[in-house]
């Protein structure tokens, strides 16, 4: 976590244009505070490379200004920014081994040799890579490689470690261990770390902050928490899991309270959200659904009879697709904690959905 | 035999007979007469048309002549200087053509690589006529130039093969790391660009080594070079001496250029082991 609030990177009015129509990334401002493990996430192409490329000096900018601890490095070489990057395709040297690997940035600008070694020895064991020492890279597995690169980016004590989709490359297993290796490694170096991911289970788990970013703009900034529960457009509610949405027909207020009305639910009394502002979507996430047969009794939920047409079982969950009698299609999701309850699902069967309006998440786009 | 026949597919053609007949006639008009001029280099015969018995006397008497050593001696010569210059201009251009985008690149692209597809003899014309008007006179300066200008081409068509497996993001990542544009170079391009340049070096030298119709138009008086050298003694007759001056030179095209082949094909191994 964050133990100060020094910032560290401040992205400044950022705009990158590449010829006269791609427009890569759209006036980004960002501040980045030390210690951080930050995630700039987003599909492809939507600029979250570009932006980590230009913060490592290997693209210009159009407009704007990046300070790395109160420098302006806007117009710095890659070569002397106190960042290092971690690349997608790893980069490892492959005519040298391990050991040269890591040691290569410290023996370029002339480190004595007994630091030298002491340090790469320190790298090699952060990452857990001693006994590798003499290998050469096409004898190393992906994710050894990949530790190669961290060792070799983390040997330089960079201020800041941009990672550019580390683990896209990795199978399934190796990367969930991964990540939870880097945030070890993270609160171990204490270095402020920037991830550029598509995956957003990535970002969620790894991160103390997130920017989502779409079409060269950050659509929020916010922790992994609050950008799951309270997503401030239909955008990012879409891109980070699933989410139902349902379109706002009617806003009011009553007894100081936002009221919205949805078709087939009727008005809905939504305490605490800020009156002012106009809303025209509600966002609900699949797993606040609760799946029965009979109409729920408590008061204050919202319910509201449905069919099930799909059912998708996953291991662990079940994705139950629902239509209600407007014809709106509505996804659940259940956590399957019996062995044998998917008597339940039966395609075609006529079930209760209720939630609690509290869940409702208003969007304003 | 019939049911092995059903097997054969149609692009399993080496194992129709008459497939294997044409290769067989193949290899022997390509390959008998080498094999003769070998053989016949050890022939006891001065006027070597029958077979007299087995000598090494014309190996003697061919590394005695002092005027083929003179050739060989300025064949040696042309092809190490047009070599090491062919090779690092070539190189250069690989890169540029791999790394740089700019107007006219693919109209240039074409223009360097054309001395490989035009025939020779027009090429050694243009030279004597480029020479002649620029008044330079001919002799070992004129066919050294004419080498390193068709060598070229031929480097750099290697070095950009090579090339285009290159990562970039190791060129990013070494300047990342903090080194210079020119440590970048020395440490992480180079050594991926070694094996590349090393067989292109070595094609530029056995083409250098062995080339007639360009040599021969922009050679002059003195400039004798070892293929000349032996046409004009085969104009007279075809001797032992010729046949073992002509092994001598197959000897030494083969084993440069089966180290040619070696190299790449080591580099390759130690890439595809990942």
């Amino acid at each position: 976590m964050p133990d100060t609030d020094k910032t560290i990177i401040s992205v400044q009015d950022v705009t990158k244009r590449f010829g006269t129509t791609v427009t890569a990334v759209d006036n980004v401002n960002l501040e980045i505070k030390e210690g951080e493990f930050f995630a700039l996430l987003g599909p492809s192409g939507c600029g979250k490379t570009t932006l980590l490329r230009m913060i490592a000096g290997f693209e210009t900018l159009t407009e704007g200004a990046i300070l790395i601890d109160g420098d302006d490095v806007s117009s710095v070489e890659p070569t002397h920014r106190p960042v290092n990057m971690v690349f997608q395709s790893y980069a490892v040297f492959p005519h040298m081994t391990v050991e040269e690997n890591v040691g290569y940035g410290l023996r370029v600008v002339g480190t004595p040799k007994a630091e030298i070694d002491n340090r790469v020895k320190e790298a090699i064991d952060l990452v857990r890579l001693s006994g590798l020492e003499q290998r050469k890279p096409n004898k190393l597995s992906g994710g050894q490689q990949q530790r190669v690169a961290l060792a070799r980016a983390l040997v330089k004590k960079p201020k800041v470690l941009l990672l550019d989709e580390p683990l896209s490359a990795l199978d399934a297993k190796l990367r969930e261990a991964m990540q939870l290796e880097l945030v070890r490694l993270q609160e171990n170096v204490g270095i402020t770390f920037i991830i550029v991911t598509h995956d957003q289970k990535e970002a969620l788990s790894m991160a103390n902050r997130i920017a989502v970013m779409g079409d060269g703009k950050i659509l929020q900034i916010a922790s992994p928490k609050t950008l799951y529960e309270y997503p401030s457009s239909s955008f990012v509610a879409d891109f980070i899991g699933q989410v139902n949405l349902f379109d706002v027909t009617e806003q009011g207020v009553a007894h100081g309270e936002l009221t919205l009305t949805v078709d087939e639910l009727g008005a809905m009394v939504l305490p605490g959200v800020d009156t002012n502002r106009t809303y025209h979507k509600l966002a609900l996430r699949p797993e606040k659904i609760g799946v029965a047969r009979e109409k729920p009794s408590e008061i204050g939920l919202v319910a509201i009879p449905a069919k099930l047409v799909e059912d998708s079982y996953i291991g662990d969950q079940s994705h139950l697709y629902f239509e209600t009698p407007g014809g709106k299609s509505l996804s659940a999701s259940v956590q399957n904690r019996d062995r044998d309850d998917h008597h339940l699902n039966k395609r075609g069967e006529q079930m209760w959905l209720y939630w609690h309006p509290a869940h409702f998440q208003p969007l304003s786009d | 035999m019939s049911r092995r026949r059903l097997n054969v597919n149609p692009l399993d053609y080496s194992r129709k007979l008459w497939m294997r007949c044409a290769m067989g006639f193949t290899f022997f008009f390509l390959y008998f007469p080498i094999v003769a001029l070998i053989i016949f280099s050890f022939n006891d015969s001065k006027r070597n048309i029958t077979w007299r018995g087995f000598t090494l006397k014309y190996y003697e008497k061919a590394f005695n002549n002092n005027q083929l050593h003179e050739a060989f001696a300025n064949s040696l010569l042309i092809a190490g200087i047009s070599t090491l210059t062919a090779t690092v201009l070539g190189a250069m251009l690989g890169l540029a053509l791999y790394r740089f985008r700019f107007p006219m690149q693919g109209p240039y692209e074409g223009i360097v690589h054309l001395p490989i597809v035009i025939p020779e003899i027009c090429l050694a014309v243009a030279m004597v006529a480029f020479f002649a008007t620029v008044e330079v006179p001919l002799g070992l300066v004129t066919i050294t130039v004419s080498h390193i200008a068709f060598s070229i081409p031929f480097v750099a068509v290697v070095v950009r093969a090579r090339m285009a497996g290159f990562n970039r993001a190791l060129e990013e990542a070494s300047a990342d790391l903090g080194a210079s544009q020119w440590q970048t170079f020395w440490n992480i391009t180079f050594p991926y660009m070694k094996p590349g340049i090393v067989a292109g070096a070595l094609l530029a030298f056995t083409l250098s080594l062995d080339d007639f119709v360009i040599t021969f138009f922009t050679s002059g008086p003195g400039s004798t070079t070892f293929p000349i050298k032996i046409y004009s003694m085969v104009r007279f007759s075809v001797t032992p001496e010729v046949n073992a001056a002509s092994t001598v030179l197959i000897v030494i095209t083969l084993a440069l250029t089966t180290l040619a082949l070696w190299v790449q094909s080591k580099s390759q191994r130690n890439e595809s082991n990942a």
